[in-house]
């Protein structure tokens, strides 16, 4: 098992506009800028990188684009938790000496298309095509919910809850500069906004924009040298599940999750209690809630009465999704990058809604539907 | 666009060209599994074969698209079907409103194909007669 703390992120770029587009790059050039701006932001240049990862381009793709000559090379690509299945690997790579600086990179045109490979679920004879695809659904939000009537019916839990999730939010956007939706929403506003897919409505789907991010890791005994605070991994998971949503072994929980969160909270040897602020990738309003349960910040069916309550809203004892989330800041379609970077600007004190003194952060995302999941914990401090 | 058969799915679709919904089970365990392969994926050694399933289930969940892709009727329900042989299948409901008054979970439906062509009819289900 990894030890905590052995390696720390000492670089991070993230580019998100309030408009949500970047018309200028093509999706290799998204990779391509984040990267140059991580790396700015750790003061290295590409030959001080040997380790490579990325998901929506091939590692080939990026190391030959920014002129990198890697010793490591990782191109697990399961949808918008990839990022943090990079970091997870990116630590084992550094621990075990196949690589000293490894730069994780995200960028997707994934509103304006520039670039973009398509969406590889098309062939007639795949196990989606057979078996899923023929029901018709029109992408994410037709598919990823339709486990949730379910699970609103075994836990008793209201389309307003549901719809609380999304106006919670919406209180952090308000606060950040960068969010593309900061106008602030009422329970009314979400269950009166078009409908996508019964029960999701507009307000309770993500946004569809373009976006960048990258991230540099490398051994902790370094990381004092680098210019910024550097963020240490204390422990991380990953799993996967099925590429068919509908093949999910409970519809009210997700095996990925439940495998993901606990490996990295066992690594990092935190308690729940321990962590000062949390990232659940949401790319649908029921994410979070999935989320808080699978991982047991609370107990099955109690997420949207602990999220209603109040707990993870600004000044909440446990601010969720600070950045306004999938839902109100940016999604680009493998949201992931997002959580992380959100994740280490509290850990460097420098998000803004800034959470006063968290020193753990746990940054928590989904692949595909309910495909995959990668767990993230970090913190400001060596254990 | 119709799914198309592989060598592992071929008795499947086969069988639903007679109206038959056949999957497979674990001969020692009689535990059934879907979707269709050579070997059952809690015991890959053990032996398996092909049954004609029930035809009954019960709505387990489902959405409600109102951004139906071509070919389409207007909004239509993406159903998950709880068979009583245990495993679930993604499906449509047919002969039925498309609606939450007349979609309930949990009430009992039955195997209702739709014929595509000559090679392909799906696995539709309808409410159950006299649920």
């Amino acid at each position: 098992m990894p030890t905590p703390g052995k390696v720390a992120i000492v670089g991070a770029a993230e580019m998100v506009s309030p408009l949500g587009v970047f018309p200028e790059y093509s999706q290799l050039g998204l990779h391509a800028e984040a990267g140059i701006r991580a790396m700015k932001d750790a003061g290295l240049k590409p030959s001080d990188i040997d380790g490579v990862a990325c998901a929506g381009a091939s590692p080939t793709e990026t190391a030959f684009y920014l002129g990198i000559t890697p010793t490591y090379v990782d191109g697990t690509q399961v949808g918008g938790c990839s990022f943090m299945i990079h970091v997870r690997h990116a630590v084992a790579a550094i621990e075990a000496g196949l690589a000293t600086t490894v730069l994780i990179t995200h960028g997707e045109s994934g509103k304006s298309g520039i670039g973009r490979g398509g969406y590889p679920m098309g062939a007639r004879q795949s196990l989606n095509a057979q078996f899923e695809q023929w029901t018709g659904p029109t992408g994410p939000p037709s598919m990823f919910t339709i486990p949730v009537l379910h699970y609103l019916k075994k836990y008793n839990i209201t389309q307003e809850q549901l719809a609380m999730v999304a106006v919670i939010q919406r209180e952090y956007a308000a606060k950040n500069p960068n969010a593309m939706m900061k106008d602030p929403i009422t329970v009314e506003d979400v269950l009166n906004s078009r409908m996508i897919a019964y029960p999701f409505r507009l307000l309770m789907c993500c946004l569809v924009t373009d976006g960048a991010g990258a991230l540099i890791l490398t051994s902790a005994d370094r990381a004092k040298d680098f210019p910024t605070k550097p963020v240490y991994i204390l422990g991380t998971g990953e799993s996967v599940e099925t590429p068919m949503v509908t093949q999910m072994e409970d519809f009210s929980s997700s095996r990925a999750f439940r495998v993901a969160g606990p490996t990295a909270f066992r690594e990092a040897g935190i308690k729940h209690s321990d962590v000062d602020h949390l990232m659940i990738y949401d790319a649908f309003a029921h994410l979070p809630l999935y989320g808080l349960e699978d991982l047991g910040f609370v107990g099955p069916g109690e997420a949207a009465a602990f999220i209603g309550d109040g707990n993870t809203r600004p000044g909440g004892k446990l601010p969720l999704n600070t950045n306004g989330g999938g839902l109100s800041y940016t999604h680009s379609g493998m949201y992931g990058m997002y959580a992380l970077q959100e994740s280490v600007r509290q850990m460097r004190g420098t998000a803004p809604a800034q959470v006063p003194g968290a020193k753990i952060s746990v940054s928590h995302g989904v692949g595909g539907m309910f495909a995959a999941s990668g767990t993230v914990i970090m913190s400001n401090e060596r254990p | 666009m119709a799914p198309q058969a592989t060598p592992e799915t071929q008795p499947y679709w086969d069988g639903l060209k007679e109206g038959k919904l056949m999957i497979q089970r674990n001969k020692a365990t009689g535990k059934a599994y879907f979707p269709p392969r050579p070997f059952d994926p809690s015991d890959p050694w053990a032996e398996v074969e092909w049954f004609q399933a029930s035809g009954k289930g019960t709505l387990l969940s489902y959405v409600i698209n109102h951004r139906p892709p071509p070919g389409f009727d207007g909004p239509t329900a993406i159903a998950v079907v709880q068979l009583a042989e245990g495993v679930k299948m993604a499906t449509n409901i047919v002969d039925c409103p498309q609606t939450p008054e007349a979609l309930q979970l949990d009430m009992a439906l039955e195997l209702a194909p739709t014929k595509v062509n000559d090679e392909i009819t799906l696995p539709t289900w309808r409410p159950a007669k006299g649920a």
